[in-house]
């Protein structure tokens, strides 16, 4: 068995196959909704229920995917330059810490607090993916170790700080951060509904990076150099400069699900304000091929299949583990949907 | 008078496309038992497509595959193979960690089965080396072997599996005059054994030497059928590029003022590459500097010193009369250095990328393809057209990923960037290697124009006729140090050859 490429897919290809995918992940979930006791039947629906049935649950599914959509972005503008940044955790922690920081402790009022906590934190996340990029420049260092490294270094510095000077002293005890003022916290995207700006700025931004890739010398010096970088040297565009600036585009873009999560869902830092949503990313990057937009499009669906998965377990009193089963489950046959919707399986 | 010998490949009506590019077009013919038969065209002619076809790594959209009278089913790489039809690439596919036994062996025996049956299979090795002349040693690791041996081996392996009909795809673009030669004795004797050769090639007097039929392909259709005894090589070459074919004769150069200058110069060693050893030469304007040399010699270091990759570790280095300070690609690029470099594919393009971003890769910074860090696709998809035009690109369009191009068209896509900035100085480092004669000749010709508009070109190239055809003044590199300039026609390629071992240079330096 090998694999071939398959030149233009067909509609039916591009459509039938994710949704193959889908299907798959209902029957497990179903088979294991069954096995824990649970009627089968009911499992799809509670899971589209809980992902999108309701305005509440959509509302849901798109506060979760904001912090995805950035690290989605994250990982996708890394990769993009063959930069394999796996830290986005560590940034995205550095985001919320710098949020915290300048959102409880300088004072400022909420106009100047917020765009202060947001610059920031994508300092903090540029600077966290600036030293491995400088460390594999300089001296050959493989980045997937010093990112991968970082996420552990980082979650202990958090908790260090979080058990000592930035311990919340009305925290009961809690390793939690004071929370940051009411006026600094993002506001609603839409007045009455629970969908805050991170949401707004998490579409901008993938927008933004479209944008920057298409259009700018930027993007085009970045795909260049993750293309064929000794090309891109010998036609004169500036390789370790151009992977610089990759590491503090993708660094900040990471550092911003911290800073959204934040200011516009919690409120203050704890160790668990990302449950992996720095992982998750990269396998987001990877459903999305990479493209900004498609980023989007495959945040909401990986926030969709957690929440959703999340809901049904609950609904129908089955342990969340198999609410987890069905999240990897769904996620395996969709990356295989994609890929084959670009190969095929022949034999010989 | 027909050809009663059997018929042991049969190929007809084979068409493929790709996109708008029709890379074989109902193409058809027989290659009878005891043949040489040529297959003769230009890159980007259909020559490895239609090859790819026959061993299943591409399905054809029509046609059929016989072998032996057997059709061949469409798009299984085995089944060629266990039909006895076997290939010997252009590029080697041998284990270098592992003997020459071992290579020939692998794949022929299922896994399941313990051992290899060495003392066997070094026998029936030993007898095909010694029935077809192909003399290897059959226990060296092949990572120690010569360019020349590995291509023995590569013809054993095939002979190993038994194959009737061997497809030899450009198998003397890695060879010297000498292994081709016995190259050639071994497909006389393969033939006279019953065995049938198809060779793939673009070098009229090889496929005048070793063939019997020739069947000419241009764009992607046969262009003609002839028996070699009946055409010579004119008429081929005619029948290859449908027009006909001169050799380039330069009119005398002027020679104007020195647009680099090189006084003692040297860069570091790379690796095992040589650095320069105290250089010094002086490019002129209007003339052609021709660089000879072996490969390896330090050719490689002086082109990366040109193109701005290296920047010298000591003395003098003057651009345009001007000491140079800081040297970068870029800066090249700024004090008009156009550079065509020796690797195509690695280094002159992106392959993934579309002929207008590859057309722009060296001036997208500046305007009008970018302003402010915004690119002009307009501008650059223009420009990109305009390359295409005047270098005659053959290419399905602008936006079509430049992969898909053959090494001819690529190269005068990366001759059209070079040279539509009017630079002053050229770098063409082996221009014209794997080019077929329309785009060796076409690049040969525009280099020369560029001279003759006053640029100063510097010609890097390991074949001593194209230096010879090509320069106004000749320098010979050997280990990293350069000979004095020798005027047109001072030199014979002898003469030439004794510098190039490295001899004269004492008496030089």
């Amino acid at each position: 068995m090998r694999l071939e490429p398959v030149r233009d897919a067909s509609l039916a290809r591009r459509l039938g196959l994710p949704l193959l995918a889908l299907a798959v992940t209902v029957v497990v979930a179903s088979v294991l909704a069954r096995l824990a006791g649970a009627d089968p039947f009911a499992t799809l629906g509670l899971i589209l229920k809980g992902a999108a049935g309701s305005k509440f649950a959509l509302l849901e599914t798109l506060n979760r995917a904001t912090p995805l959509i950035f690290t989605g972005l994250a990982v996708a503008v890394a990769f993009r330059a063959k930069l394999w940044n796996i830290g986005a955790e560590a940034q995205l922690y550095a985001g919320a810490l710098m949020t915290v920081l300048v959102g409880t402790q300088l004072g400022l009022p909420g106009p100047v607090a917020i765009p202060a906590m947001a610059l920031a934190a994508i300092l903090a996340g540029a600077l966290v993916l600036l030293g491995p990029a400088v460390l594999k420049l300089r001296l050959g260092v493989d980045e997937v170790v010093t990112t991968l490294l970082l996420n552990f270094i980082m979650l202990l510095v958090i908790s260090m700080l979080l058990e000592g000077p930035l311990k919340d002293p009305m925290g009961m005890g809690w390793p939690k951060s004071p929370p940051i003022p009411r006026d600094a916290r993002l506001p609603r995207l839409i007045e009455g509904l629970r969908l805050h700006w991170g949401f707004g700025l998490a579409l901008i931004a993938a927008v933004s990076v479209w944008l920057i890739q298409i259009r700018t010398t930027l993007g085009y010096e970045i795909r260049a150099v993750g293309l064929n970088p000794q090309a891109a040297r010998f036609a004169g565009i500036p390789v370790n400069r151009v992977i610089v600036k990759t590491a503090l585009l993708s660094g900040g873009l990471a550092a911003l699900a911290g800073f959204s999560e934040v200011a516009g869902l919690k409120g203050n830092l704890t160790l668990d304000l990302s449950p992996g949503f720095g992982y998750t990313g990269i396998v987001v990057a990877m459903l999305a091929l990479l493209h900004p937009l498609g980023v989007v499009v495959s945040a909401i669906f990986v926030a969709g299949v957690f929440v959703g998965a999340n809901s049904m377990s609950r609904a129908a009193d089955v342990p969340t583990y198999i609410a987890d089963i069905s999240v990897a489950v769904a996620l395996l046959s969709m990356v295989l949907a994609i890929l084959l919707t670009k190969f095929r399986v022949v034999r010989g | 008078m027909p050809d009663l010998r059997p018929v042991v490949l049969k190929l007809e009506g084979i068409t493929k496309r790709f996109g708008t590019l029709t890379a074989n077009d109902a193409i058809g013919f027989a290659l009878h038992k005891g043949e040489v038969l040529a297959l003769l065209g230009e890159n980007g002619a259909g020559k490895t497509t239609l090859m790819n076809i026959l061993f299943g790594h591409y399905t054809a959209d029509a046609g059929t595959v016989e072998v032996m009278g057997q059709a061949l089913p469409p798009g299984q790489p085995g089944a060629a193979l266990a039909a006895g039809v076997g290939m010997v690439h252009q590029h080697f596919t041998l284990a270098g960690n592992l003997t020459v036994t071992e290579n020939i062996l692998i794949g022929t025996r299922p896994l399941w089965r313990g051992g290899l049956g060495r003392a066997e299979a070094r026998a029936r090795i030993a007898a095909l080396s010694r029935d077809f002349g192909l003399a290897v040693h059959p226990e060296a690791k092949v990572r120690t072997l010569s360019v020349g041996e590995c291509q023995r081996v590569e013809i054993l392996k095939a002979l190993y599996r038994d194959a009737r009909v061997l497809i030899l795809d450009e198998p003397t673009a890695v060879l010297t005059p000498q292994e081709t030669d016995a190259l050639f004795a071994t497909l006389k004797k393969a033939v006279a054994q019953g065995l049938s050769i198809i060779f793939i090639s673009h070098k009229l007097h090889e496929v005048m030497a070793v063939s019997d039929r020739v069947i000419v392909l241009r764009h992607g259709r046969v262009a003609g059928e002839v028996a070699t005894a009946d055409t010579d090589r004119h008429r081929l070459a005619e029948m290859m590029v449908g027009a006909e074919v001169r050799l380039p004769a330069p009119s005398l150069a002027r020679p104007g003022a020195a647009l680099m200058e090189l006084d003692a110069v040297s860069t570091p060693p790379e690796g095992t590459r040589p650095g320069l050893k105290s250089v010094s030469l002086a490019l002129r304007a209007g003339q052609i500097t021709g660089l000879a040399g072996v490969s390896g010699n330090g050719q490689g270091a002086l082109a990366d010193l040109v193109s701005g990759l290296v920047a010298p570790s000591a003395g003098r280095f003057e651009v345009a009369g001007a000491r140079v300070e800081r040297w970068s690609p870029r800066a090249a690029l700024q004090a008009g250095v156009g550079r065509i470099p020796e690797d195509r594919h690695a280094t002159g393009s992106i392959a993934d990328f579309t002929l207008t971003e590859n057309a722009v890769l060296e001036d997208y910074a500046r305007p009008p393809y970018s302003r402010r860090g915004w690119m002009n696709w307009r501008a650059a998809r223009a420009h990109a057209e305009k390359i295409i035009k005047d270098y005659d690109v053959r290419c399905p369009g602008s936006e079509a990923r430049i992969r898909l191009l053959s090494g001819g068209n690529m190269q005068k896509l990366i001759l059209g960037r070079a040279l539509e900035t009017a630079p002053r100085i050229i770098l063409a480092n082996q221009p014209v290697r794997g080019l077929d004669i329309g785009a060796l000749t076409y690049v040969q010709d525009r280099l020369i124009a560029a001279r003759d508009g006053g640029a100063a070109v510097l010609l890097i190239s390991e074949d001593l006729d194209e230096i010879l055809a090509l320069s106004d003044v000749i320098h010979v590199m050997s280990e990293g140090r350069l000979s004095p300039g020798f005027p047109r026609g001072t030199k014979t390629p002898a003469e030439l050859g004794v510098w190039m071992a490295g001899q004269g240079f004492d008496h030089a330096a």
